[in-house]
C-alpha cells in the first residue's frame, strides 16, 4: 500500500524548472533514497512534499489524500515530518526545549510534551545534551536534533535531507544505526543523501533526480549501475 | 527567596499606606503603567519576535474607547467598565491590524503597524464628533486619592504578569518562542505560525488598551498627539523594554522604573534639552547591554554555570 | 468649454504640479533611505534628524554668513556625509555585529541618535520656528493655456522648481555613481551579498560607512532644498523620517530610479489627497498606500528591488 504518491509533479520558478513531471511511490514501511548530483531539485521535492512550495501543476497524495496546497503545519499534523539539510535549531532554546516546541504536536500538556521529548531526545542519543542551547551544539549534534525534533511530532512518515553530511565517520555510524531505529518503530523513511555507503546500505530503492526529472528507479544496486546516473554523476564526458 | 518575594509583595502593596506623597505616587504609577505597557510589549516582541513600532496603536484605542464610553456613552459607563471594554476594543482592532500586518515579516511587519497607527492618530484628529479631535477628551476624575489609582494599575500589571508567567509555561509560550527563533522550522513543526503570531497579539493589545483605558482615568485627559505618539509610547515602550531586557520576565520592570526615574531626574535637573541625556544612555546601553540589563545579567549567570544563552521559558 | 468646466481643469493640473514639484523634494528624502536599507538592511529611524541638521546649517550659513541655502548644499552635503559615516563606523556597525535576541536593537540605536540630534538642537536653537528670508521664497512663474477660448493659468512655484531640478541632477548622478564607478559597484556588490563581496576583496565595512554616509548627505541635501520654502524647528525629522519610509518601500528598496518614482507618487497622493478628499487625512493617504504596497507589491512598485 503506497504511503506517499507523486503524480507527475511539476514546480517552475519563473520560467526554471526545478522538478519536472515527478511521479512516484514510496510504500508505508520502506526506506526510499533520494539521489542526485547537486541543484537537481532534491531539496525541491521535500519542500513540495511538506508544504513549503505548491507545485505548479500534478498531485501529492499522502494517506490517499491531497497534500499538495496545504501548509507546511497541516501536513505535519497529518503526519509528516521533516529535516532540513541547512539545519533550522531554534538557537537559544535548550535541546529538549526544542524537542518539546514539537511534541506539542501531539498534545496540549507540557509534562506529556516534557515526557515526548525526553523519548526522542533519548531515542536519538543525545540525553546528554539536552540542557545545551541548541545554537551551541557542534554540527552532528545539530543534525541529530533535526531528527529528534521531527521524531518528537510522531510521524508516519519522516523526510530525512543529507543528515549525513558533514558528520564524521563514528557519528555517520551511530546516524545510520539510530534511522534504522527509526524505520523499526514503523517509520516509512524518504531520504536524500551523497554518501554512497550510507544511502546503499539503508535504502530499499533508489531513485535518481537530474535536472528535476527522475532518470532511474530501482533497487540500489540497479540505481547504481545505471548509465544515466553514473553520467549524470560523473558527467558525459565520462562515457 | 520565597521570604524575599513575600517581603517584596508586602512592601509593594503598603506603599500607600507608608506614604500620601502624591508626587511619590505618581511616579509609582507612572512606573506600573510602563510595566503594563512593556510586559505586554515584550510577549510580542521580546518572545514572539514580532517587533512593533505602532503599540500606540492600541494604547490610543484603550484611551479612546473608555474616554467615548465615559462621556458619551449611553448609559455612560464606569471606569472600571471603561477599563475592561477598553482592553476588548483594543483587542478586536488587534485582529484586524493583526490580519493585515502578519502577512509580512521582520521590519515591514513594524512598519506596517507603525503606519496604521498613525493612521488611526490621524482618524482621531479629524473625526471630531467621535473624538473632539484635538482638543481631546476631558473628563471628572472617579476617584480623588492617588493610592485607588496606585492599586488598580498594581492590579493590571500583576494580572498581567500572572498571564504571561502561565501562558509562557504551556504550549502557546513554547510556540511563540519557536516562532521568534526560526519562523520555517516552527511551521514544519507543526505551528500555525500566522494564529499563534496572532494569540500573542490579542493579548499584548489587550492589556496595552487597558493600560490606555488606565491612563485616560489617571490623567482624565486625553489627546490624540499623547496617546497615538510614535515618539512617546510605540518608540518609547520598545526602549523601556530592551532597556530592561526583552524575552525576560523582570525586564520591562527593570526598564519601566529606569525609565521614568532617568527621565523625571533628566527634566528635574536640566528642564529643557533633558532627552539629549536620555538619547545619550539609550545609545550607551545598547552598545554595552545588546540584551538588556536582564538580560545581559541573565547571559553571564548562564556562562557562569554553563547552561542555556537566554530566553527560555524558564529564565526570570 | 464652460468656464466651471476649465476651473476645474485648472485646479486639477495645479495639484498635479505641485504634487510633482514636491515628489522632487520627497525623492532626494526617500533615495538616501533606500540607499541605506538596500545596502545594510538597516532601518534609520534617525533619517529625519538628519535632515533637520541639514537644515540647521543651511540656515545659520544663511543667516551668519550670507551663505545662499542652494549653495549651502556644497557645506551642508559633505559635512553630513562625515556625520553619517562617523555614526555608522563607532555606532551602528559595532552593534550589529553583537549577537542579540532582536535584530531591532539597531533601530532603536538610531531612535537613541535621532533623540540626541533634536534634543541637542533644542538645547541650541530652542524650539522656535525658524524660516529664510530669501528673495525667491514666494517667487512663481506663470504658464498661461488657451484651450477653446478659456484660459486656463497654471503657478509654479520657482524654489519647489530649483528644488526639483537639483532633486533630479542628485538623484541621477547617484544613479550614475552606482552603476558605473568602481566605488559604487563594490556598494551595489556589498548589498546583493555581502559575504560573497567580501570574498571578491571588498572592503564591506568601508562600503557601509560610505553608504551611510552618502544616505546621510543626499537627506541633508533634502533639508538644504526644503529651507527656502519651509519653516525649520528641532522636532521636524519625525514625520520626515515616516515620508522617507514610504517611498522606500514604494519605490523598492535599493532601487534608485523608484525611490525618485516613489517620491512622486508620494507628492502626488499627498496633493491630490489634501484637495479633493479631506486636508486632515492629507498623511493618511501615504500610510495607506505604504500598507498596500507592502502587501500586495512588497518588491515596490516597479517590482524589482536592490539598486
Amino acid at each position: 500500500m503506497s504511503l506517499l504518491e507523486l503524480k507527475d509533479v511539476t514546480k517552475r520558478f519563473g520560467g526554471l524548472q526545478a522538478v519536472g513531471h515527478m511521479t512516484f511511490s514510496l510504500n508505508k514501511g520502506e526506506i526510499l533514497g533520494l539521489i542526485g548530483p547537486n541543484g537537481a531539485g532534491k531539496t525541491t521535492i521535500f519542500n513540495l512534499i511538506n508544504g513549503y512550495v505548491t507545485p505548479t501543476s500534478g498531485g501529492i497524495l499522502f494517506k490517499d489524500e491531497r497534500i499538495d496546497g496545504l501548509k507546511p503545519h497541516v501536513v505535519c499534523h497529518r503526519g509528516l515530518a521533516r529535516t532540513f539539510q541547512v539545519v533550522k535549531p531554534l538557537a537559544r532554546l535548550t535541546v529538549l526545549e526544542n524537542v518539546m516546541a514539537s511534541a506539542f504536536c501531539r498534545t496540549n500538556n507540557r509534562e506529556t510534551a516534557r515526557e515526548m521529548a525526553l523519548e526522542a531526545t533519548a531515542f536519538s542519543e543525545m540525553e546528554s545534551w539536552r540542557d545545551r542551547s541548541a545554537g551551541s551544539l557542534p554540527l552532528g549534534m545539530r543534525k541529530r536534533l533535526e531528527m529528534a525534533r521531527a521524531l518528537a511530532t510522531k510521524p508516519d512518515l519522516l523526510l530525512l535531507d543529507e543528515n549525513f553530511a558533514g558528520l564524521n565517520p563514528a557519528e555517520v555510524e551511530k546516524t545510520i544505526e539510530i534511522v534504522k531505529k527509526i524505520h523499526g518503530s514503523d517509520v516509512t523513511i524518504l531520504i536524500i543523501e551523497h554518501i554512497m555507503r550510507v544511502i546503499m546500505s539503508i535504502s530499499h530503492r533508489l531513485i535518481c533526480i537530474n535536472y528535476g526529472e527522475k532518470i532511474a528507479e530501482g533497487t540500489p544496486r540497479e540505481v547504481a549501475d545505471n548509465q544515466q546516473v553514473i553520467d549524470a554523476y560523473l558527467g558525459v564526458a565520462h562515457a | 527567596m520565597k521570604a524575599a518575594r513575600i517581603l517584596g509583595a508586602a512592601a509593594v502593596l503598603l506603599i500607600p499606606v507608608a506614604t500620601q506623597n502624591p508626587y511619590v505616587l505618581h511616579m509609582l504609577i507612572m512606573v506600573l503603567m510602563w510595566v503594563v505597557l512593556g510586559q505586554s510589549w515584550n510577549l510580542l516582541g521580546g518572545y514572539t519576535g514580532q517587533v512593533s513600532f505602532g503599540h500606540a496603536a492600541f494604547f490610543g484605542i484603550g484611551a479612546y474607547t473608555a474616554g467615548i464610553l465615559i462621556k458619551g456613552g449611553a448609559p455612560p459607563a464606569t471606569a472600571w467598565a471603561g477599563l475592561l471594554l477598553g482592553g476588548l476594543t483594543a483587542t478586536i482592532a488587534a485582529a484586524v491590524i493583526g490580519w493585515i500586518c502578519f502577512r509580512l515579516r521582520g521590519p515591514y511587519f513594524a512598519l506596517s503597524v507603525l503606519a496604521l497607527a498613525e493612521v488611526l492618530r490621524l482618524v482621531a484628529v479629524n473625526w471630531k464628533q467621535l473624538t473632539n479631535g484635538a482638543e481631546g477628551i476631558l473628563l471628572i476624575p472617579a476617584f480623588n486619592t492617588k493610592a485607588y489609582y496606585y492599586y488598580i494599575v498594581l492590579a493590571i500589571a500583576a494580572l498581567n504578569f500572572v498571564v504571561i508567567r502561565f501562558v509562557m509555561r504551556s504550549k502557546l509560550g513554547y510556540y511563540f518562542l519557536a516562532i521568534r527563533e526560526d519562523q520555517d522550522a516552527a511551521e514544519s513543526l507543526g505551528i500555525d505560525t500566522t494564529k499563534y503570531k496572532l494569540y500573542s497579539l490579542l493579548i499584548s493589545a489587550f492589556f496595552t488598551g487597558m493600560a490606555g483605558a488606565f491612563y485616560l482615568n489617571y490623567m482624565n485627559f486625553i489627546d490624540p498627539g499623547i496617546v497615538f505618539s510614535i515618539h512617546d509610547v510605540s518608540i518609547m515602550v520598545i526602549l523601556v523594554t530592551m532597556l530592561g531586557g526583552v524575552a525576560t520576565y523582570w525586564g520591562p520592570a527593570v526598564g519601566a522604573v529606569l525609565y521614568i526615574l532617568v527621565s523625571e531626574i533628566f527634566r528635574v535637573w536640566l528642564k529643557s534639552g533633558h532627552l539629549v541625556f536620555f538619547g545619550i544612555l539609550i545609545i550607551v546601553l545598547i552598545v554595552f547591554f545588546p540584551n538588556g540589563i536582564v538580560g545581559t545579567w541573565n547571559e553571564r549567570a548562564a556562562k557562569r554555570s554553563r547552561r542555556r544563552v537566554a530566553a527560555g521559558p524558564e529564565t526570570t | 468649454m464652460s468656464p466651471q468646466v476649465a476651473g476645474q481643469i485648472e485646479l486639477l493640473l495645479q495639484v498635479l504640479i505641485s504634487g510633482v514639484l514636491l515628489g522632487g523634494l520627497y525623492a532626494l528624502l526617500g533615495l538616501g533611505m533606500s540607499l541605506i536599507m538596500g545596502v545594510m538592511k538597516i532601518i534609520n529611524l534617525a533619517h529625519g534628524e538628519l535632515m533637520m541638521v541639514g537644515m540647521y546649517i543651511t540656515f545659520w550659513a544663511f543667516t551668519l554668513l550670507r551663505v545662499d541655502p542652494y549653495v549651502s548644499i556644497l557645506l551642508v552635503f559633505p559635512a553630513l556625509f562625515l556625520l553619517g559615516a562617523l555614526l555608522q563606523k563607532y555606532l551602528i556597525a559595532p552593534v550589529m555585529e553583537v549577537d542579540s535576541i532582536l535584530p531591532e536593537n539597531q533601530v532603536l540605536l538610531t531612535v537613541g541618535i535621532g533623540m540626541v540630534l533634536s534634543n541637542l538642537a533644542l538645547l541650541f536653537f530652542s524650539a522656535n520656528y525658524r524660516s529664510v528670508p530669501v528673495s525667491y521664497a514666494n517667487k512663481t512663474m506663470y504658464w498661461d493655456l488657451k484651450p477653446g477660448g478659456q484660459t486656463i493659468s497654471l503657478s509654479f512655484s520657482v524654489p519647489m522648481l530649483v528644488a526639483f531640478g537639483i532633486a533630479l541632477v542628485l538623484g541621477s548622478a547617484l544613479f550614475l555613481f552606482l552603476g558605473r564607478t568602481d566605488l559604487g559597484r563594490m556598494i551595489r556588490a556589498t548589498a546583493q551579498d555581502k559575504r560573497a563581496a567580501a570574498l571578491m576583496g571588498v572592503n564591506t565595512k568601508r562600503m557601509t560607512y560610505v553608504t551611510f554616509g552618502l544616505g546621510s548627505a543626499l537627506v541633508g541635501a533634502a533639508g538644504a532644498l526644503l529651507v527656502p520654502v519651509y519653516y525649520l524647528f528641532p522636532q521636524i525629522g519625525g514625520p520626515f523620517t515616516l515620508k522617507a519610509f514610504i517611498i522606500t518601500v514604494l519605490g523598492g528598496m535599493g532601487n534608485i530610479p523608484g525611490a525618485v518614482l516613489g517620491g512622486v507618487v508620494l507628492g502626488l497622493a499627498e496633493s491630490l489627497g489634501s484637495v479633493y478628499i479631506s486636508l486632515g487625512y492629507k498623511d493618511a493617504f501615504g500610510f495607506i498606500i505604504f500598507v498596500l504596497v507592502l502587501i500586495f507589491l512588497p518588491k515596490g512598485l516597479l517590482g524589482k528591488g536592490r539598486a
